[in-house]
């Protein structure tokens, strides 16, 4: 065995001598499976903005939260799953809307920002909340995220084969008696409660590390509906540990090596990685 | 026995009817062609009879009672097909996902669901597309694919909206021939609906033709004439038999060709080949 190796299993191995290192690995770990696992649903119905949207309007709600001495994670739930549920109700009517919807998101940033405004550790919990402060989780954290993510995924195994068939042939669905709103409106509700979950870990701004860019590789690779989620679910908790990892060996932020190896990942997948070179040259 | 009953029946979407009162009845085994005008209710009167739409007067009935939704015994093949341009999901999944579709839970698949899934794209020769990623068929192995989930499951009853939409020539052709072959041996009944009648008019039982909110049931020879069009168009409307081919005009147009012209916006070079073969 060469030097270097033995040093990086030492190194690897005090890592998780920390209380906080594992903690940090446990959270991101079941974030990072959940987060997978919905995320494929979100890419394949196309969705992936609501997602976004979920999560800004969630920062209003964490803020809000904080402000009147309730944890930050309850407030997100709160108000991205009356989002999710609001945004399915309305249906197809809010797709032709992204303006409005685009307004809506920035009026939910700047309420965020108020309510910061009134609450004293302004600084620290703003980047917390906005890129995560995973290496600051702690053991009654990962219960919640445990529980959350129980009922995240048992409330997509309740939904998951009409919204399968929804997502893929929403006419046909429809013939067949699958109740389409109401499916769609029970996904988006899972999707917030996935994005409060996800943004505890990688934060609100980077929910897209873990949610969007491994299933997005994974559909790049595999063509199976199950071999899809499995590969989605093993990419978001590689990436979520990896980047961990890293960012213990370089003092990066945590948010900032997860982003990374997201993007890395998904560009290698498509196999052009490499950005076009200009013709001007 | 009749598959297909109306009786006086008014269908309307948006406070709009697209059907006043009508009457036909369709008998098993029967190939149907729907044609008439954009907007006709081609596609309303099939969402009527797949029990999406309940008539605000009249009586339908399919099967001897009344349209149920999510009937087994129809197999669908709908006309707005969404079908994400970057779906990468292989053929088998995706037809495999109406199987049961509307069953709550995780999905599964028994043995016999498998097998039928196999066959049926082995009869429309669309085996090869079970492992193929859509993001990778063309629009004719896209078609081939959704015709065999419509006939999944061993259907009675087959409504197939313009199945021939954005297929050039060879395909329409093939694409009939499939539908008639297995439909056929089966004694499966077909509702078909088209753009031209030149498409089907060699393999059509009879011919429904809407329009105006009326409905014509009969032979081509029967219904494709100068005054049931005319009424059913709302202008006059002259029947140029050429070569084994029909042509509905209004005052020197193809009617049909321009209404086809008009959905999909290409395709010109080739019904203009296809007018003068």
């Amino acid at each position: 065995m060469t030097k270097v190796t033995i040093t990086s299993i030492i190194t690897a191995i005090t890592m998780l001598e920390y209380d906080f290192m594992r903690n940090a690995f446990a959270a991101a770990g079941v974030a990072a499976v959940v987060s997978g696992l919905v995320g494929y649903f979100l890419v394949l119905r196309g969705q992936t903005f609501a997602g976004h949207a979920l999560s800004h309007i969630g920062f209003a709600g964490a803020t809000g939260a904080v402000l009147i001495g309730v944890a930050s994670v309850w407030g997100l739930v709160g108000f991205t799953v009356a989002a999710g549920i609001g945004m399915g109700l309305l249906g197809e009517r809010i797709s032709g809307r992204d303006v409005a919807i685009g307004v809506v998101l920035a009026l939910a940033l700047g309420f965020g920002l108020l309510f910061l405004h009134y609450y004293t550790a302004f600084a620290t919990q703003a980047t917390a909340l906005l890129f995560g402060n995973v290496l600051a989780v702690d053991r009654a954290m990962i219960g919640t995220l445990v529980g959350l993510g129980l009922v995240t995924l048992g409330g997509l195994a309740a939904i998951m084969r009409p919204l399968i068939f929804a997502s893929l042939q929403p006419e046909l669905a429809e013939a067949k008696g699958v109740p389409l709103r109401f499916v769609s409106t029970a996904f988006l509700t899972v999707v917030a409660l996935a994005v409060s979950e996800c943004a505890q870990i990688v934060g609100i701004l980077l929910v897209f590390s873990l949610m969007v860019g491994p299933p997005a590789t994974a559909q790049r690779l595999v063509t199976g509906l199950w071999s899809g989620m499995a590969l989605s679910a093993a990419l978001a908790l590689a990436e979520a540990w990896l980047g961990i990892a890293i960012a213990y060996h370089t003092d990066w932020p945590v948010s900032f090596c997860i982003a990374m190896l997201s993007a890395l990942g998904y560009f290698l997948s498509r196999g052009n990685f490499l950005p076009r070179r200009e013709e001007t040259i | 026995m009749n598959v297909i009953e109306l009786d006086r029946a008014t269908i309307g979407i948006g406070g709009r009817s697209v059907l006043v009162d009508a009457s036909f009845a369709i008998k098993r085994g029967e190939f149907i062609g729907v044609l008439g005008p954009n907007g006709a209710g081609k596609t309303t009167l099939m969402r009527a009879i797949l029990g999406l739409l309940p008539p605000s007067a009249g009586d339908i009935r399919v099967f001897g009672r009344a349209p149920q939704r999510g009937d087994r015994h129809i197999g669908y093949l709908p006309q707005v097909r969404t079908v994400l341009p970057d779906l990468r999901v292989r053929g088998f999944d995706f037809i495999a996902s109406s199987v049961h579709g509307e069953r709550w839970g995780v999905p599964s698949l028994s043995r016999a669901d498998r097998i039928m899934i196999d066959k049926t794209l082995t009869a429309v020769g669309a085996g090869d597309l079970a492992a193929r990623p859509l993001s990778e068929m063309s629009g004719g192995e896209r078609q081939r694919l959704l015709l065999a989930q419509a006939l999944l499951g061993e259907p009675q009853l087959l409504l197939l909206d313009e199945p021939l939409i954005s297929l050039d020539y060879r395909y329409q052709e093939a694409v009939v021939d499939l539908v008639r072959r297995f439909t056929r041996e089966r004694n499966i009944t077909v509702l078909f609906s088209a753009h031209e009648l030149n498409q089907l008019i060699g393999t059509l039982d009879r011919v429904l033709y809407l329009g105006n909110g009326h409905a014509a049931l009969g032979t081509v020879a029967e219904v494709v004439t100068p005054s049931v069009l005319s009424q059913l168009y709302g202008t006059d409307i002259n029947v140029v038999h050429a070569d084994g081919h029909i042509f509905v005009l209004s005052r020197g147009r193809d009617v049909e060709h321009a209404a086809h012209l008009h959905d999909e916006g290409h395709d010109h070079e080739h019904h203009h080949g296809h007018h003068h073969a």
